[in-house]
């Protein structure tokens, strides 16, 4: 009876029966009854046809296909502002479900979008084109670690940082570190090859993919890869799939290398006066065959908006921040590479370098870093993320670029990432409800974009393409490289169901 | 997409948005860069594995109704508002810092504006929160109801006879603490200022041993609604602690209940009345610091200042009555002052409160706490920020999604090994202790301040 003191609450998400009409027009009458808001808008509900939602639930079970308003909008994001609307959000359990939802899709033509937890920078799981919202959080169980193979045995959407913690337990090591590791999920990190700061000594997601359970559009179930070192049976395709933003395939198991666990990490954080003293000091340390755990830089707006949120006394007028972390076995190597680089730097002309000892201290010099989010996010609501990638060796250069972009079009665009393997970050913040900003944010962002190919460098690093830079692909890749990619996708997804829209150019921008 | 596989349904209808005034803010909800960084932290996510289940996916549903897209009074987004623990956990790993306690309030006010519902909800609604908590002596004469049903014998009968299964109330009774004889009266009685003299005779055995040098600090007690009745001895041990710690402490009158419950029941403007009643309580006092024992009635108390930011009345007073508003923990571990000697040799676990660790920061005060007794053995169960599912009437307005979180809160307890849960909201007390009941356990749980006040009381 106490439940009575909030609104009597529907427990069950029921699907739309099959006369839905009627009841949509019967509860649009009772609304117009108690109307207030002044707004009157006309608007078409698009809605999968009820046969084909039947069939849905008959594959995965009644609960696991949502198809009420609040289900649809909230599945219609993902980690950027883009915002598609599924017909339809079904959660699968298995291999088997997947490849029978793509059959049906495939009869129908009905467009599939999977999705991991959607943390995504680039649009790549985002609904756009309607269609089903193919959710994969339920499979989420490690299947196996494996000490003496080094592998482990995944579905894909168990969190990275659940399975980092799980290996660590056995004295295991999974490197690869996105920022987003706490909530992103290991298939779309696959589908993405993601990347993070560890990548400079330890590579990229593809780096450990040994195996994969793939889907094909067509329904197919196959394995590539397994836990073989070694492996040339056949073309390798779970390179191919690894990287493809979910338009090739849907993963269905990962099966992991891993390394063993590291038991020493130290950190030095060094401030430069002028920002080509830190890139040649960082060519310099790796030039001297030191390959650091990663080497984050953080230039001269990013420090400014990280001290005035942490007050840490961090130098406001220098250029660049280098934090580099050192990790492996043996105290005394890292020590000796710490105690190098350090000298290194100073000879580079850093101002100081702080040096830490203990995981404590450790976590101190990692909170500048780690608190650049919060720290953009007080100036503006919004940023527009990019993530060029470029020779280590044009490094400052393309910061300096980033720099007359910004003032050109009256922008404040912080740039920050990882010095080290050359991938940068140039975030470019505005406000989204400011139209005249955004134009100069697209014009801002194009330019970034063309600086970074000319400097011989690419449009993503680690995002993926997804819906945000497929305008730019040719420009980038050139047109023969496209079409043969579009080869690939025909032949394995002819008729064009599998997350449509992404990666390749469609003519219409989506941001 | 194929058109045969979709179809359109032209649909005319208005859409009900946001209106008035305690809507879910614009500037707030613009923050969300929906980064997904919260969905690991919210405890409906973790259970269902559903993006509407999310603060994420709340905040794009907010946003969909701010725009137009989706109706204020739709079921799911009704229900979604409500599956909502608005414990905050959110809040605190946001990197943009969205304060999603504001919207998701914010949110259930317009609802329950727009949807006052049928008549027995709105009495009910009525009873509850205008009258029992809203009127402290109702709320006390209740209390008496229950100690007399509790000490009587009446309450073993009824539970045996099984009424309580017909009028679906059993889980509720369940959940009833166990009240004691006397109830701490908001009687504006001074405590220990005559008993705080010289400094320099007062021997080290003394069990108040005042701060040297200093005038007592003068604090006043927030003694609460069920804090003053089921939980007194805990209001005493708290008072006790204080005057330890070299304070002298008053209780005023015509306090009566933070409005907590009333703001997470999206009922603001009820709220605001009791608001104001404790602010002028506890201007008369002239008192420097608010000391309050529930992490849910500090959480809201600490709010003041944003519940009466347009009433031209209060808005300054509310804003200053919150800047002194203290928890007991954050309170002592600020201060200098001798921890107790005499050892208590217990293996404990600690339970942090959602509204102490996300909506105030306070997680390491507790922790000096607990270390500083002598004996204490502190075992960090996992997920101890995880919300028990109490969530102020949560459990009784959601029990299905309150057991599941509840399960899972008795099993990192018993995980943990220790011998005692210690926590300091009495939500969470009665939800770990019938927890801890029903699994069959003998675990006592415990509130930090009693177990402070164990203590010094051993000396």
């Amino acid at each position: 009876m106490l439940r009575r003191l909030i609104p009597k609450i529907k427990q069950k998400t029921v699907p739309p029966p099959v006369n839905t009409v009627e009841r949509m027009r019967n509860s649009s009458e009772q609304h117009t009854a108690s109307i207030q808001s002044p707004v009157p808008t006309r608007h078409d509900l698009e809605m999968l046809r009820p046969h084909i939602v039947r069939e849905l639930q008959a594959i995965v079970g009644a609960e696991f296909v949502l198809t009420e308003e609040v289900d649809l909008i909230a599945y219609s994001i993902d980690g950027t502002w883009i915002e598609g609307r599924p017909l339809a959000v079904v959660s699968v359990a298995s291999a088997e479900e997947v490849s029978a939802i793509l059959r049906l899709a495939n009869r129908e033509r009905v467009i599939v979008t999977p999705r991991g937890s959607a943390s995504g920078l680039s649009g790549g799981s985002v609904p756009l084109a309607g269609g089903i919202a193919l959710s994969m959080t339920r499979m989420n169980r490690i299947l196996e670690i494996d000490r003496v193979n080094f592998v482990a045995v995944v579905e894909p959407g168990v969190i990275t940082a659940t399975l980092q913690a799980e290996v660590e337990k056995l004295g295991l090591f999974y490197p690869p570190d996105p920022s987003s590791l706490k909530i992103s999920a290991i298939g779309g990190n696959v589908a993405e090859n993601a990347g993070g700061a560890r990548c400079l000594k330890y590579g990229v997601t593809s780096d450990y993919v040994m195996g994969l359970q793939v889907v094909l559009p067509t329904g197919e179930i196959i394995r590539t890869g397994g836990r073989m070192v070694k492996n040339v049976t056949g073309y390798n395709l779970r390179q191919l799939f690894t990287g493809a933003e979910g338009t090739l395939g849907v993963i269905t198991e990962v099966t992991l290398k891993l390394l063993p666990l590291p038991k020493y990490r130290l950190t030095a954080l060094a401030t430069f006066e002028r920002i080509d003293e830190a890139a040649s000091t960082v060519t310099a340390v790796m030039s001297s065959g030191i390959l650091p755990a990663s080497v984050e830089l953080m230039d001269q707006t990013t420090v400014q908006c990280v001290e005035d949120l942490l007050h840490l006394g961090l130098p406001v007028d220098a250029e660049a921040l280098l934090l580099f972390a050192f990790d492996g076995n043996h105290e005394q190597v890292v020590r000796g590479e710490l105690e190098a680089v350090t000298a290194i730097c100073y000879g580079g002309r850093a101002k100081s370098v702080r040096i830490a000892y203990s995981d404590e201290e450790s976590e101190r010099l990692w909170r500048a870093r780690r608190s650049i989010a919060p720290a953009l996010a007080r100036r503006k609501p919004n940023k527009l993320g990019e993530d060029i990638s470029v020779p280590r060796s044009a490094v400052p250069a393309m910061i300096r670029q980033v720099c007359a972009i910004a003032l050109k079009y009256d922008l404040l665009i912080p740039v920050f990432g990882h010095a080290g393997d050359g991938n940068l970050h140039p975030n470019i913040l505005c406000d989204r409800r400011d139209p005249e900003e955004m134009q100069r944010v697209r014009s801002a962002a194009a330019e970034i974009f063309a600086a970074a190919i000319d400097c011989g460098g690419t449009l993503s690093g680690e995002h993926g393409i997804g819906l945000l830079k497929k305008e730019f692909l040719e420009q980038d890749l050139g047109q023969d490289a496209v079409q043969a990619m579009k080869k690939i996708k025909l032949a394995l997804d002819p008729n064009n169901i599998l997350n449509p829209g992404k990666i390749f150019p469609t003519g219409k921008s989506e941001f | 997409m194929n058109k045969q596989a979709s179809f359109r349904v032209p649909i005319k209808f208005v859409r009900r948005g946001f209106t008035g005034h305690d809507v879910p803010e614009d500037g707030i909800m613009q923050k969300c860069v929906r980064c997904g960084l919260c969905l690991p932290t919210c405890p409906t996510y973790l259970e269902t594995l559903r993006e509407t289940s999310s603060p994420r996916g709340r905040i794009h549903l907010m946003e969909a109704v701010a725009a137009g897209k989706l109706d204020l009074t739709d079921p799911g987004f009704v229900g979604q508002m409500y599956q909502c623990l608005d414990c905050r956990a959110c809040e605190a790993v946001c990197p943009s810092g969205v304060e999603y306690g504001k919207l998701v309030e914010a949110a259930r006010t317009q609802i329950e504006r727009a949807m006052p519902g049928s008549t027995v909800k709105r009495g009910l609604r009525w009873l509850v929160f205008h009258q029992i908590f809203g009127n402290m002596r109702v709320f006390r004469l209740l209390c008496r109801l229950l100690l007399f049903y509790q000490r009587s014998g009446l309450q073993r009968l009824v539970r045996k006879c099984g009424i309580l299964s017909i009028l679906r109330l059993k889980e509720a009774e369940e959940l009833l603490p166990t009240f004691p004889k006397s109830f701490l009266s908001y009687s504006g009685e001074q405590y220990g200022a005559e008993s705080l003299v010289s400094t320099k005779n007062a021997s080290p055995s003394t069990s108040v041993l005042p701060v040297a040098g200093k005038t007592a600090t003068q604090v006043a007690l927030f003694a609460g609604c069920i804090m003053s009745t089921a939980f007194a001895e805990t209001d005493r041990a708290t008072i006790r602690v204080l005057l330890a710690a070299g304070c002298s402490v008053v209780v005023p009158r015509h306090q009566g209940c933070c409005g907590a419950l009333t703001v997470h029941a999206g009922d603001m403007d009820r709220a605001r009345v009791m608001a104001r009643r404790n602010i002028d309580a506890f201007e008369q006092s002239g008192a420097e610091y608010i000391i309050v024992n529930a992490a849910g009635c500090g959480a809201a108390l600490k709010d003041y200042g944003h519940l009466m930011r347009d009433d031209n009345l209060y808005a300054e007073r509310a804003a200053h009555f919150s800047t002194q508003v203290r928890d007991i923990t954050e309170f002592l571990a600020s201060r200098s002052f001798s921890s107790p000697q005499h050892p208590l040799h217990l293996r404990i676990t600690y339970q942090e409160p959602c509204h102490l660790v996300h909506a105030q920061r306070i997680d390491r005060a507790p922790r000096e706490l607990l270390h500083s007794i002598p004996g204490i053995e502190l075992i960090e169960m996992r997920e101890s920020s995880l919300c028990c599912g109490s969530a102020g009437i949560y459990n009784i307005t959601q029990p299905e999604m309150s057991r599941r979180l509840q399960e899972r809160k008795i099993k990192q307890i018993q995980k943990s090994g220790a011998d005692l849960v210690v926590t300091s909201n009495p939500g969470c007390y009665l939800q770990l202790q019938s927890g801890l009941r029903q699994a069959g356990s003998t675990m006592r749980v415990v509130h930090i301040v009693d177990l402070l006040d164990m203590a010094y009381r051993q000396e």
